[in-house]
Parts: C-alpha cells; sequence; structure tokens
C-alpha cells in the first residue's frame, strides 16, 4: 500500500483520477522526486485505475518528465536552429567546461544534469537555456558560469 | 429514418454514401479494395500507416481513406499514378524498418505487408535499411506468444486490441517519433507483464511481429519416437476453422477430415477434448447446484454468482486484475486440462502403457492453452498433464508439412475412449456455449426434465451481443432440489475481456444479479480465439459460429450427462461429480497476480 504522504498519492489527490488527469498527475510527481521511477509510473497506474504500460507510454513521450534519475538542478540548453546560429554550442562547452562533465551527464555530488532541449520559444533572446523551470537568454559563456556560481553558493 | 447521403465519384463512378461513411468504406462498396495495413475492422480507426492514401480533386494533399469521411462532391482517385507513386513510396519506408527475412518468418505467405510489397512491386531496396542499425532479439519469455520487434511496423493494430478489445493494455507506444516503439511497460518481457496470453494481438498482426510460441517440432519428434504413445485431443473450435488453412472458406465443418488428418499425421490415439467440455459440464453444472445449496440452504459464505473457468486468458485476466474475486470462478479445470489429468491416469492404465511414455498433444484454437499446460499445478496426474499444445494454425502447417491433399481426404472418426461427444460439448467453442451446454444439463439434473427452449436450443445466450442474460425459471423441481423451487435462475454471457470487466464490476460493488456468469476472453468465443486462422472479422466468426451450431444440431446426443463415455467414466472411475477422484484430477486453484 502506498502511503498517505507518497507524491504519487498527494498528486492523485490534488489533480484527480480520471485519465485526463494524467498528465498533470506525472508532471506533479516528476516536480516532486525530479524524475519518474519504474515504481512512480507503477504506483501512478494503480492509484489512476490506468495500466502500467500505457502510463509508462505517455510518460516517455515527453522529454520533461524524465525517467532516469538526474541531479537536483537539470540545465536544458536549447538546440534549435535560431540558438544554434547564435552561439548555443559555445554556451554548451563552457557549461561542461565549468561543471566538468559531458552532454547528458550529471555532476559527481548530484547538484547539475546537462541536457538539450528544442526550442523553448526564447528565439528572440538567444542562446537560451532553462534551468529547471526557469529560463536565461542572451547567453554568454562568461555568463552561464556566473549563472552556475549562482547555483552554487 | 431519413440518412443524409452523400454524393460523389470515386474513379470516375458517380455514387452515393450515408453521411459519416468513411472513402475506405465508399470505395469498398464500389467494389475497390483500397490497401490498408493499420486498419482493422475490429478496431477504432488509426490513420497511422498511410498506406489507404487516395487523391482528391482540389486537394493539396492525399488524404487516408480509412480516416477520411465522403463529402458532398468529392472526386476521389484510388489507384492515379500519384497515388501509386504515394503508396510505392511508403510502402518502401516500412520495408526499410521491417526484418524483410520472409523466408524465415512463420507469417510468410499470411502476411500482410509481404502481400502489399509484392502488389506494388517493392522488389529493390529503395530506402537504407534502418535494420542494420538496431540489435534486436525476440521475446521469447512467454509459453504462449512471441514478440520480434524487428518486424513490427507500429500500425499499433495489437495496442488497439489489448485496449480496447480486452482492456488489458500489456503493450502500448513507447517514445515519439523514430524512437517510437511498442512495447510492455519498461520492456519487460511478456511473461512478467499483465500480457493474459489471449493472443488476440496476434490475429491482428499484419505481419511476423506477434505470433504465437511453436511446437511443431516438438510434436513431430514425440510422434517419431516408437517409444512414445503420442495422444492428440481436439478443441471444439478447432474442426470449424482448420479447413481455413486448407484451401476452404470460412464456416466449413471438417470434423472428419480433421480425425483421417491426424490418423496420418502418426498420432497413436486420436481423441476428442470434447468428450472432456462433456465432463466439464457435469462437474460444473453439479459445482453450481452445490454453491447454490450451500448458500441458499447451508447459509454459508459462498461467492454467487459462479464463473466459468473454461478460457485459460480469462483466467490470467481475473488473477491480475481482480485477485480478490477469485472466489467466484468454478475450480472445474478447463476441458484441455481435464483431458490431460485423464490421458496418463485413467486412459493410460485403460490402454495398458506407462503414462511416463504417454506425451499428450493438444490442437486448440487458443494461445493461452500453451500457458494453462504449462501452469505449475496443472501435474495432477503425477505428470506434467498436457505436454505440447499447438493451435490451429499450427495444425494447418503440420498437414500442409506431410504432404496431406487435405480436401481428398475421407472422413474418419475419433478413437476410443475419450472420443465420444454430445451437441453440449460442441457448441463450448462459441460464445454463450458453455451456458447453454451447462444450463441443459443442470436443469435436467434438477428438474428431471430437458430445458424449455425449443430444440434443446436456448437462444437467449447465443449471438454477438457482448454481454447477454437469460433466465431460467426452475419448476416442478425433483424432492431433493425442493430449495430451488420456484427460483428463476438468472445466467449471463460475455465474451471479450472488455465485456468481462464490465460484469466484474458489477460483482466488485456487490450488485451483480446473476447466479452463474460464462466467460471467454476472445470476442465471439474460441471460434475466435488467438490460435485461430489469420485474417478475423465478425463475418469469419459468424460463420464459424453457424458451424458450431450445425454441427451440434447434427450430433444424435445433444446433452453432455447422456455422453456414453462420460456415464461409463463415472461409473468405472470417478463415482460421482464432485467425488473425491474429480476433486483430485479435475479442480484447481487459482494465483493472485501482479497488475504491472
Amino acid at each position: 500500500m502506498l502511503r498517505q504522504d507518497s507524491a504519487v498519492k498527494i498528486a492523485v489527490e490534488k489533480h484527480g483520477k480520471e485519465r485526463k488527469h494524467l498528465l498533470p498527475v506525472l508532471q506533479e510527481v516528476k516536480r516532486a522526486k525530479n524524475y519518474l521511477s519504474r515504481s512512480d509510473i507503477s504506483d501512478v497506474a494503480a492509484e489512476m485505475g490506468l495500466s502500467s504500460a500505457h502510463v509508462y507510454g505517455v510518460a516517455s513521450f515527453y522529454h520533461f518528465l524524465d525517467l532516469e534519475e538526474r541531479g537536483r538542478n537539470i540545465i536544458w540548453v536549447c538546440k534549435t536552429i535560431s540558438c544554434y546560429m547564435k552561439g548555443a554550442n559555445d554556451i554548451l562547452l563552457a557549461l561542461e567546461e565549468a561543471l566538468k562533465i559531458r552532454l547528458g551527464e550529471t555532476t559527481s555530488d548530484g547538484k547539475f544534469t546537462l541536457l538539450q532541449t528544442n526550442c523553448i520559444g526564447w528565439c528572440h533572446k538567444g542562446p537560451a537555456m532553462l534551468i529547471n523551470d526557469q529560463p536565461y537568454t542572451d547567453l554568454t559563456p562568461e555568463k552561464v558560469v556566473e549563472i552556475i556560481h549562482e547555483y552554487n553558493q | 429514418m431519413s440518412e443524409k447521403m452523400i454524393h460523389l465519384v470515386i474513379d470516375g463512378n458517380k455514387t452515393s454514401v450515408p453521411e459519416g461513411t468513411t472513402l475506405l468504406e465508399a470505395a469498398k462498396a464500389e467494389n475497390v479494395k483500397v490497401p490498408t495495413l493499420c486498419h482493422h475492422e475490429d478496431l477504432c480507426i488509426a490513420g497511422n500507416c498511410r498506406v489507404c492514401v487516395v487523391e482528391v480533386d482540389g486537394w493539396r494533399v492525399l488524404p487516408a481513406a480509412c480516416a477520411t469521411p465522403a463529402m458532398e462532391g468529392m472526386v476521389v482517385y484510388t489507384n492515379s499514378p500519384q497515388v501509386r507513386r504515394a503508396r510505392k513510396d511508403i510502402l518502401g519506408l516500412l520495408v526499410s524498418e521491417h526484418s524483410s527475412q520472409c523466408t524465415t518468418c512463420y507469417r510468410s505467405t499470411s502476411c500482410e505487408l509481404q502481400d502489399l510489397a509484392s502488389e506494388y512491386n517493392i522488389d529493390n531496396e529503395i530506402y537504407i535499411n534502418l535494420l542494420k542499425n538496431e540489435d534486436y532479439v525476440v521475446d521469447r519469455s512467454s509459453w504462449a506468444i512471441e514478440k520480434d520487434n524487428s518486424k513490427c511496423i507500429r500500425c499499433q493494430r495489437c495496442v488497439r486490441t489489448c485496449a480496447e478489445l480486452q482492456k488489458v493494455n500489456a503493450l502500448d507506444v513507447i517514445y515519439k517519433g523514430a524512437d517510437m516503439k511498442v512495447t510492455t511497460f519498461f520492456d519487460n518481457p511478456m511473461s512478467e507483464v499483465v500480457c493474459t496470453t489471449c493472443g488476440q494481438c496476434i490475429n491482428r498482426c499484419p505481419t511476423g511481429a506477434l505470433t504465437e510460441r511453436r511446437y511443431i517440432d516438438e510434436i513431430w519428434e514425440a510422434i517419431g519416437d516408437p517409444e512414445k504413445h503420442v495422444v492428440v485431443q481436439t478443441a471444439p473450435a478447432v474442426r470449424v476453422a482448420l479447413g481455413e488453412m486448407l484451401g476452404y472458406e470460412p464456416g466449413v465443418r471438417v470434423t472428419g477430415k480433421m480425425a483421417a488428418a491426424l490418423k496420418h499425421l502418426g498420432f497413436d490415439s486420436v481423441l476428442d477434448t470434447d468428450f472432456a467440455a462433456d465432463l466439464t459440464i457435469m462437474e460444473e453444472a453439479h459445482e453450481l447446484l452445490d454453491r447454490l445449496k450451500r448458500k441458499l440452504v447451508d447459509g454459508e459464505d459462498i461467492p454467487i454468482p459462479m464463473m466459468t473457468s473454461c478460457s485459460p486468458g480469462w483466467i490470467k485476466f481475473i488473477e491480475h486484475m481482480y485477485p480478490d474475486h477469485l472466489g467466484h470462478v468454478s475450480s472445474c479445470k478447463s476441458p484441455q486440462q481435464m483431458f490431460g489429468a485423464l490421458a496418463k491416469t485413467y486412459y493410460a492404465k485403460r490402454i495398458g502403457v506407462d503414462p511416463k511414455n504417454i506425451v499428450s498433444v493438444s490442437v486448440m484454437p487458443c494461445s493461452a492453452k500453451k500457458f494453462e499446460a504449462n501452469r505449475r499445478e496443472m501435474n495432477d496426474s503425477g505428470h506434467q498433464d498436457i505436454d505440447l499444445v499447438c493451435t490451429t494454425r499450427e495444425l494447418g502447417h503440420m498437414i500442409r508439412q506431410a504432404g496431406i491433399d487435405f480436401k481428398k481426404l475421407k472422413n474418419s472418426k475419433f478413437d476410443k475412449f475419450m472420443g465420444d461427444s454430445t451437441g453440449a460439448a460442441v457448441i463450448f467453442g462459441a460464445t454463450g456455449g458453455v451456458m447453454e451446454a451447462a444450463l441443459r444439463t443442470a436443469y435436467e439434473v434438477v428438474t428431471g426434465r430437458e430445458v424449455p427452449f425449443d430444440g434443446l436450443n436456448i437462444a437467449p445466450v447465443r449471438g454477438m451481443e457482448g454481454v447477454r442474460e437469460a433466465a431460467v425459471k426452475l419448476e416442478n423441481v425433483l424432492p431433493e432440489w425442493s430449495f430451488l423451487e420456484g427460483v428463476e435462475l438468472r445466467v449471463a454471457v460475455a465474451h471479450g475481456l472488455t465485456n468481462a470487466s464490465q460484469v466484474m464490476e458489477e460483482i466488485v460493488i456487490g450488485d451483480s444479479p446473476y447466479h452463474f456468469i460464462e466467460i471467454m476472453a476472445c470476442p465471439s468465443g474460441c471460434i475466435g480465439g488467438g490460435g485461430q486462422p489469420i485474417p478475423t472479422n465478425a463475418e469469419i466468426r459468424q460463420k464459424r459460429a453457424e458451424a458450431i451450431y450445425t454441427e451440434d444440431e447434427k450430433m444424435k446426443v445433444r446433452k453432455s450427462h447422456e455422453n456414453p463415455e462420460v456415464i461409463e467414466l463415472y461409473k468405472d472411475f470417478l463415482g460421482k461429480p464432485l467425488g473425491e477422484v474429480s476433486h483430485h484430477l479435475l479442480h484447481t486453484k487459482y494465483t493472485r497476480r501482479e497488475r504491472v
């Protein structure tokens, strides 16, 4: 049995048990736990009376519903063409250098994971990235190092 | 009723169709077959394979005929150069993602992709073969179903089957775009997920991505081993569908030819599951009456309604989905397993063969029977009760492999003992059949008279409605059943697991009005089973059902309790229904399972 204070219980309680509530529930659990584990998905399925494979299918469709354990802060660097043309690659290199990890990896202290994302709608202020839900725009290699530094404070 | 008609032109012919008709259906009405892959009559529209694209005057793009309703004034071309080029490209792309090693594929010659690729002359690799970059492993973890993603064209018929017809969703679509694939929860092996092994996905898979696990070679080895005495039994629904594998139209009964073919193949004893079906009715009808007595007279807390247990896909479904309600399921083994337990005990002794030298084979319309035979508890004979299970399709292959000209075979009969059967047994193959057979016997046990339906045909439980119900009033009962005087016995029949869930939900909330419920996992019952010839659709299943009821009408004996061999078996070995020997050999227990 799931504990009453489990993230899944709380999310289902808050949003509801119908099929249409599945996405908000998954987003809520992901916010609480930073990623969706195998048991989170089967727990959501059981709580909502859905099939585990189906919930897995929905969760795997969306990049932002992570199925892998990540660092506490997830950096999403925009990889779409406008940001690319304004130097997104240099941003990525600067982040790799600052964090001492490669794209897709998590720092050894579990603080950051470095990923790419498709367009996040900040083309006019590229290059852009998200850290968790917070957008950062008009980036330069120097600026991202400062931003990382702030998170490290 | 005035239905609005839509006027359109298809390939130069003016036609009109009711509003809501798709272009695919409108073309079919004009005798034009537009090719399809993801479309299936039993399932909702998907429109994802695009093979059915057509050209419409004034339209910029080619719409999918399966997913586009006919509109007023449309001028449609189903076979223009543009359409053919597009279809050829689409097929080429599908082939580029498909393991096209047709010579080693079980579905070769019955594969819809192969047929279309041939029809459209996809005779060279236009596109880079994308498969070479991937490492595919065939999932052979299940006793019943093999899954080979290298052959999957992602049409999602299996996903829709599992969701819509069966409400199981063991398979679903994972990831998106180029990464999209059809798989289980976290790619778990098929043996470790909620899959009921019903095989309905196999029947609808257009390629060889989903097939039954085959036991053909093992059966040939057993037949060829002089030490072994190979016993074969064939289920009721096999005899009305096997013909489709061997050149007959759907709905032809081939019982006599099938018996002849089995003897020709070299089986030592050619026996009939129908015999065990009659036996099942004896045990199950008495179990129902026993439950009613214990509930009504003794005041025991016995789960009512009782539910049938013949369909192993249904059993696995309730074990996964409603493990708290397993008490409703009859403890009777299925006919296959009753037969198996007797073949290596009573029958072995009767023919003087050491049971360890008996290989018990069954031919089933079903893939779940393969799972059932391998359940750990199915060894009450002291050996594995059923050794090898093959489907109707596999038997068709074996007959072809043996070079038998099936159509020219002379009719033969089943051997004795365990070869006699009744009309009540053969109707097990159609949805409602077990209920009808059980009522024919239970009513007569209680009242001493035949069921009050014209010619023993209990029409209310027949048909293809998803859930059907009937009531039989018990009047002027025999003295020992006086507690049932005036009772209206209420029964229900459901086929397909989505319909089964509907009936189960009433039980869960404690609001089921029935005494006895028949459930079959597959749509239309065993005649639509996961081991039956492909393709399947409502029309084919209807023809098989008609053949089943004709077979019943033509039988001399039509009530299970009048099967002479069953009577002899009770006299000689079992004693009485629900007796000690029956309890040991013919009844079973169920297992709680996880829902992931």
